[in-house]
């Protein structure tokens, strides 16, 4: 299929159907209930979501409360991609053999669940080539447990186990590069995407759900109690992530980068940043040597995509 | 079986463990229409119907499903389970949705 | 109807097991290799690999994901197995209580193996032990026929309508796994006949959506841990009938436990998986000598068949529990004390020790054998024994 098709050209063409049903428990102005909405609106057909441990798990199946419309598996933490691995398997060869309804298979899991202790069975599943979409909405840190420090987290950001401290001003290692990580497994189709551009988003997932194999779509999605902002606020910080470079959104397709926002003038990143309180200890001229770290790591990593895509080198 | 009829034993307390489905799973969809999160609501929104273009940004991006889409793509608010986040008023290119004190 | 005529063949229990399973119409198997266990899952690769089981195999990046896998397939619909030992069971544990839980359906074959440290990889029950009370159904095979016809007793019992709860079956790391031992093996059309392609009772199906694994908070959560109980203690209600429907097309006829002259016996050791054949030949012995010596081997330890083994034991003047697994800063091994409090409820004051013998495949030979159940015989003699719990062999 072409790498440009577009299912949805206009809000209009979305699906009226609420596959993610009212009446959930996430936050007010939630980013991932956002990202949760608009991914299952994707859907093209038989439908089944694998979600592990985490905000999106505990607010959307509290017995006896359900807000899914289409069948929810959790099981634990770290095994949403293994979970998600036996589906696929157990469709395909039931369908084989008793002609069961083949679904497609989506695992939504949270940068805790995917970046550290889901990488391991993430990986595992990458590697066996099963069909399914593996979507992280990546909010930064744990925040069902109380906004603790993950892999996800980035340079600088105050967390409760990252606390902006006198001699330590909050997290000082980088964010892990989740998608370069799931592109040296050879997949097929990876992407970033962001709430703020939810026509990307919902293109992303139908695109990925056209193609035969593993594929990772990394979603950010802004968490008004960790990143403390105004929930009002939760699209316009997502959209200053992108138009700060701070959050690339591209797509690597069997290797090939490609950005689908150029940012060709960004806005200074202290915009995105000013707005959160876990940012505020970095505007202080003490801790200018961690904004600098910050602004090098997103820089980098503009860069870097930029290169990629302009050599058109298959990763 | 419908939302209600899991719902209600357990809000009331009146069930026994013979009364759960098995393994605590719940059998039908979107039984959380039953959870009326419009409670949490501090500030409520209003929609201008006068300066609304029904452009559905605030059906696209409400995080609770709240802001409902018509027939004629124009929206209405369900105060059921919206929060209150006030993300449709800042998502709104024209001004049409303001967020006022319940 | 007729069975159909069963040729023996010689075969080793990790082989018997994985034919079984290959007979028994599974759908998907997921595992990931570890000593003792690995022949099982070789050669259930080589079955699917070349074309004789309709099966998706999947190895897992490790035995967690290999349970989380079997775990999705049976939601799905599928009859599902898996194998493991040891630190692969460990590693699994977090699922394991999912699995039983969340009332999933399949069957693991358990190739008892002692937990690390020090590494070992040898003969224990140290491993399944810490998943006793998960709300599994654990059964023991003393031979490896029995681990053949227990996989298929296996299946029938965990999808039970009235059970609905995954159900393991142990087998002695290599005393088991690795013995070449005979084997009657039932027909491919016996097999399908008993186990039919599963039908669940439930299932993820996009027309009619269901939420697995939800969040149950304190106004629920006791119900359903409840409701693990009771399905707990139907699976030993059902057993018996999936046994003797099982005996029907194989002339086996398996029940909670084996016993070798336990109904008339002054003294009776108890014991788990292939102990129970030593055992058996020493009192064979002994009898042969006028001793009033016998031996039970519990073929189901969860759930725990206490009215029976109580019928069994009332008459008995003293009874050794032996134990393959310890529970250290405990009272004994963990058969040894489930058996003291049945006695302890049940009004009965047999004198009763515990030998804690074979950890880490430690030998334990026929010689022993008698003198295990000599000492038994002591107890009963004398009404009573001078220690609670004795390490058998051990250096000390």
């Amino acid at each position: 299929m072409s790498s440009q098709a577009i299912f949805y050209k206009t809000p209009k063409d979305l699906p009226r159907e609420e596959w993610f049903a009212s009446g959930h428990r996430l936050c007010a102005g939630c980013g991932a209930g956002i990202a949760a909405r608009l991914v299952f609106k994707a859907i093209r057909g038989p439908t089944v979501v694998v979600n592990p441990t985490g905000c999106v798990e505990v607010s959307t199946s509290c017995y006896p409360y359900t807000a899914w419309k289409i069948p929810y598996v959790h099981v634990a933490f770290e095994n949403a991609a293994a979970v998600a691995s036996g589906i696929v398997e157990a469709m395909k060869i039931l369908n084989k053999k008793r002609g069961k309804k083949l679904h497609d298979v989506i695992v939504f899991a949270g940068d805790g669940g995917t970046f550290d202790i889901g990488f391991q069975a993430l990986s595992g599943a990458l590697e066996r080539g099963h069909n399914m979409l593996y979507i992280c909405y990546d909010n930064e840190a744990y925040m069902n447990t109380g906004i603790q420090r993950s892999g996800a987290t980035p340079i600088g950001a105050a967390t409760t186990t990252s606390p902006a401290g006198k001699v330590i001003p909050g997290k000082q290692e980088r964010k892990k590069d989740l998608i370069a990580i799931a592109v040296a497994h050879r997949i097929p189709y990876a992407a970033t995407a962001s709430i703020s551009h939810p026509l990307d988003l919902v293109n992303k997932v139908r695109k990925a759900l056209e193609i035969e194999g593993p594929k990772v779509l990394h979603v950010l999605a802004p968490c008004v109690p960790g990143w403390r902002y105004p929930p009002a606020e939760t699209v316009r910080i997502a959209r200053l992530a992108v138009e700060t470079r701070y959050f690339p959104v591209y797509e690597v397709e069997y290797g090939r980068v490609r950005i689908n926002i150029k940012v060709k003038e960004p806005k200074p990143l202290e915009e995105f940043l000013k707005m959160q309180g876990r940012f505020s200890h970095l505007l202080r001229p003490e801790n200018a040597h961690v904004l600098e770290a910050l602004k090098k790591a997103v820089e980098e990593n503009w860069e870097r995509l930029v290169k990629l895509e302009e050599s058109g080198v298959t990763l | 079986m419908s939302a209600k009829k899991i719902v209600e034993p357990i809000v009331k307390g009146q069930f026994t463990y013979r009364d759960l489905p098995i393994g605590a799973m719940i059998p039908i969809p979107a039984t959380s229409l039953e959870y009326k999160t419009g409670v949490w609501r501090t500030r409520q929104p209003k929609i201008d119907y006068g300066r609304c273009i029904k452009c559905l940004l605030c059906w696209v991006f409400c995080p609770d499903a709240a802001i409902k889409r018509l027939d004629d793509d124009s929206v209405k608010v369900d105060y059921e389970y919206c929060k209150g986040c006030g993300v449709c008023e800042t998502v709104c290119p024209v001004k049409a949705i303001s967020m006022e004190e319940v | 109807m007729a069975r159909q005529a069963q040729e023996r063949i010689a075969i080793m229990g990790d082989e018997a097991v994985a034919l079984a399973v290959k007979q028994s119409n599974v759908d998907v198997i997921a595992a990931y290799p570890i000593t003792p266990q690995t022949i099982i899952v070789e050669r259930l690769s080589e079955y699917v690999a070349n074309g004789e089981l309709d099966a998706a195999f999947i190895q897992a990046e490790s035995e967690h994901s290999a349970l989380s896998i079997c775990v999705g397939a049976s939601l799905a619909g599928a009859r599902v197995f898996t194998s493991t030992a040891s630190q692969g069971l460990a590693l699994m544990h977090e699922i394991v209580y999912a699995t039983s839980s969340m009332r999933v359906p399949m069957v693991m074959a358990i190739a008892n193996r002692s937990l690390n440290a020090p590494l070992n990889i040898h003969c224990e029950h140290g491993d399944v032990m810490p998943e006793r009370d998960s709300g599994w159904v654990h059964l023991f095979a003393t031979n490896v026929q029995e681990a053949y016809d227990l996989t298929f007793i296996a299946f029938k019992l965990s999808e039970h309508s009235d059970v609905q709860l995954p159900v393991s079956v142990n087998l002695d790391a290599f005393i088991l796994t690795h013995s070449v031992e005979p084997l009657t093996p039932i027909s491919d059309d016996d097999a399908s006949r008993f186990l039919p392609p599963r039908q669940p009772l439930y299932s993820i199906d996009f027309d009619n959506p269901a939420t697995f694994g939800t969040m149950a908070l304190p106004d629920t959560y006791m119900e359903f841990k409840y409701q693990l109980k009771e399905a707990a203690e139907r699976a030993g209600q059902v057993y018996p009938k999936v046994a003797e429907e099982y005996a029907r097309i194989s002339g086996r006829r398996y029940w909670y436990f084996n016993s070798y002259m336990a109904d008339d016996a002054d003294a009776i050791v108890l014991v788990l998986g292939s102990t129970y054949g030593t055992l058996k030949a020493a009192a064979r012995r002994l009898r042969e000598s006028g001793l009033k010596v016998g031996v039970i081997g519990l073929t189901m330890f969860r759930p725990f068949p206490e009215n029976q083994l109580v019928e069994l034991l009332k008459n008995a003047k003293s009874l050794i529990v032996m134990d393959r697994a310890y529970s250290y800063g405990g009272l004994g091994g963990p058969l040894y004390m489930e058996t003291l409090a049945m006695l302890y409820r049940n009004g009965l004051r047999v004198p009763a020790m515990n030998v804690v013998y074979g950890l880490g495949g430690r030998d334990f030979r026929l010689d022993e054998a008698e003198s295990v159940l000599k000492m038994a015989l002591d107890g009963a003699r004398r009404g009573r024994f001078d220690e609670h719990v004795i390490w058998w062999g051990v250096r000390a």
